[in-house]
């Protein structure tokens, strides 16, 4: 996976905006609500990088303290939604009878659940949500998917050869899933983790960008909000724009690094280019000899 | 016919898991805005209407929790969702009905569009894999992960204020009045294209892409080879040998997503200030009217459920290895 060019274009873009997100006290130039009065919804100069807002605020400096936020909980909403994936879709597939079919239907119902209005619902009970709960609500609109990808993985594995010899030998349970499965679940669970991510971070974005999350909570999306509600479309370009390609830049290299996962897992994908090009020159070659 | 039990328990099992959140969701919230409601609208509301929201939010703290789940179930087979604070108290079910057809109407031929391109796209990309279609695949990428309310600021911010080619939000023009005539049709249609295309526009890379990959897995199996060998046409060989087999995956998506139709674009509605049910539901929230975001909810998800059983039967009449028995 860290030799394909696609996961590695991912990562290091991943990469750049952690870098971002960690060093945002030292990279930007204000404070991200810092109010320069003076400089009312100006265009991008050398002191305001990216422009200003109708108050005055530093645009570069609110995207990069905004990376913080949206890092944060896209991570722990994808940790969280992948722990519960793992444990329901892996027992799901591993136990037999009604409580293993009982784990799946739990997921079934879970994946119908229409994912933005539970959103919305549950968010607007709260008057100040924390950034552990906003993460715990897209965390549960979102493990299903990928509980269910690893209950068929996880079945398809159940009856190969190793782990039945394992049976036979006596393991223990938890040593056949930890040992003997898991390892063999890994990509499974790390793209269904990159996705999770992925739908964590549009989803948090599109919260605050509707004004479901509190202001207080500051990320690219309550830029757009802010945007939004003070009249910049479409004049004021510098305002809604960065924040808007942030946005989709993060989430072309997360899909990068799922590519490049998929990639891994199923060979065809990554040489099916290849293979049709060196196919075609072949032809190529044989229609120049067949002359003779 | 075993299976066929095994997917009507599960829906059944589904939509009962539904309703009973539903029934539980307004009894989580916190503080009490029914009664608060009820009583500063003392003799506005009537007897009956009041009952019915009793039930429906779980007031009646003479009943058990059994009797109020009873009640519920009772008021919900007999058709009634309870009354819309913020419509006039008008029944939930009629404030659903009129704005279900502009969901279902604008997104559902913006969606059936979106996959009859995106697949047919994805068909030619994955036959002529390694050619100059390729670039497809990072174009569509790029596209799948902008959020689709920045680009619907954007379209508007362009097309609408800036070369001013289409209304900019509403279903029809401020004066006029809903009527079959040539005129309101011809607004609608205006007013429709501009979200539309962004809708089609958002989804379409991830029918390209889903149907490329699934493509290309397909083209390594011996009967494509064995189709060409025997020298059918190309057309043939892509499509009814290749792209027949590939299309199933897509198909079960496509039922899903026809399922988030009525959901799923609610930030499309809010955007180009559309009045579907995604902007009922926006409304309903900021406005805390309990009632029709509860019946909100539940359409949506029983809308959901039936894509699904919808994807089931086409996949069982299209494959027939489902039909044989355990998958």
């Amino acid at each position: 996976m860290f030799t394909n060019r696609k996961s590695i274009t991912g990562l290091v873009i991943l990469g750049l905006f952690a870098l971002l997100a960690a060093l945002a006290d030292v990279i930007a130039p204000f404070g991200p609500l810092e109010k320069d009065y003076t400089a009312l919804k100006q265009p991008p100069s050398a002191t305001h990088w990216l422009g200003t807002t109708h108050l005055g605020e530093d645009i570069f400096s609110q995207i990069a303290y905004g990376t913080r936020g949206v890092l944060l909980v896209g991570l722990t909403a994808g940790v969280l939604a992948t722990l519960v994936a793992v444990i329901v879709g892996v027992s799901a597939g591993f136990l037999p009878g009604w409580r293993g079919e009982s784990l799946s239907a739990l997921s079934n119902v879970f994946l119908v659940l229409p994912a933005i209005p539970l959103m919305i619902i549950v968010a607007s009970q709260y008057d100040d949500p924390s950034l552990f709960l906003i993460s715990a609500v897209l965390a549960i609109t979102g493990w299903a998917w990928g509980a269910r990808v690893l209950r068929a993985q996880t079945m398809s594995l159940r009856s190969r050869d190793f782990v039945q010899a394992a049976r036979a030998n006596g393991e223990p349970l938890w040593r056949i899933i930890t040992v003997e499965m898991l390892p063999n679940l890994t990509a499974v669970i790390a793209s269904s983790f990159v996705g999770t991510v992925t739908a964590a971070v549009l989803g948090l974005t599109t919260l605050a960008f509707i004004g479901v999350i509190p202001i207080t909570n500051l990320n690219w999306g309550t830029i757009l909000y802010w945007a939004q509600q003070n009249g910049a479309f479409p004049e004021f370009w510098w305002w809604y724009v960065p924040a808007g390609l942030a946005i989709a830049l993060l989430g072309a290299a997360l899909s990068l690094i799922s590519f490049g996962i998929d990639e891994y897992v199923n060979p065809r994908l990554r040489s099916a280019g290849e293979r049709a090009r060196s196919r075609r020159r072949l032809q190529k070659k044989r229609t120049k000899r067949s002359p003779v | 016919m075993r299976l066929l039990l095994r997917r009507a328990a599960f829906y059944l099992f589904t939509a009962w898991a539904a309703i009973t959140i539903n029934f539980f969701l307004p009894r989580m919230l916190k503080g009490d805005p029914v009664s608060a409601y009820l009583q500063k609208n003392q003799g506005k509301v009537s007897p009956e209407a009041a009952d019915a929201l009793r039930t429906l939010f779980g007031l009646d703290t003479g009943k058990s929790l059994a009797g109020q789940y009873l009640d519920y179930w009772k008021l919900l087979f007999s058709g009634d969702l309870g009354r819309s604070f913020s419509h006039g108290l008008a029944p939930v079910a009629d404030v659903i009905a009129s704005a279900l057809p502009w969901t279902v109407g604008l997104v559902g031929i913006a969606t059936v569009l979106s996959f009859v391109l995106g697949t047919t796209l994805g068909t030619l990309v994955g036959w002529f894999r390694g050619g100059r279609g390729d670039v497809i695949v990072p174009v569509a990428t790029f596209f799948s992960a902008v959020p689709y309310f920045w680009m619907g600021l954007i379209a508007i911010a362009v097309f609408a204020t800036g070369l001013g080619w289409f209304p900019a939000s509403h279903a029809y023009g401020k004066g006029t009045t809903p009527e079959f005539s040539a005129q309101f049709i011809g607004e609608v249609i205006a007013h429709g294209t501009l979200p539309a295309l962004t809708v089609v526009l958002a989804s379409l890379g991830g029918w390209v892409l889903g149907m490329r990959n699934m493509m290309i897995t397909v083209l390594d199996e011996d009967y494509v080879t064995v189709a060409q060998a025997k020298g059918l046409s190309r057309r043939r060989v892509v499509f009814a040998y290749a792209a027949r087999n590939a299309v199933l995956p897509q198909l079960s998506s496509f039922a899903l997503a026809l399922g988030f139709i009525v959901g799923g674009t609610l930030v499309m509605e809010l955007v180009f200030s559309y009045p579907g049910v995604g902007k009922l539901l926006l409304d309903a929230t900021n406005a805390k009217d309990y009632p029709l975001m509860q019946g909100l909810f539940l359409v949506i998800t029983l809308t959901v459920l039936v894509a699904n059983l919808l994807a089931d039967v086409a996949y069982a009449a299209l494959d027939p290895r489902t039909r044989q028995g355990e998958v």
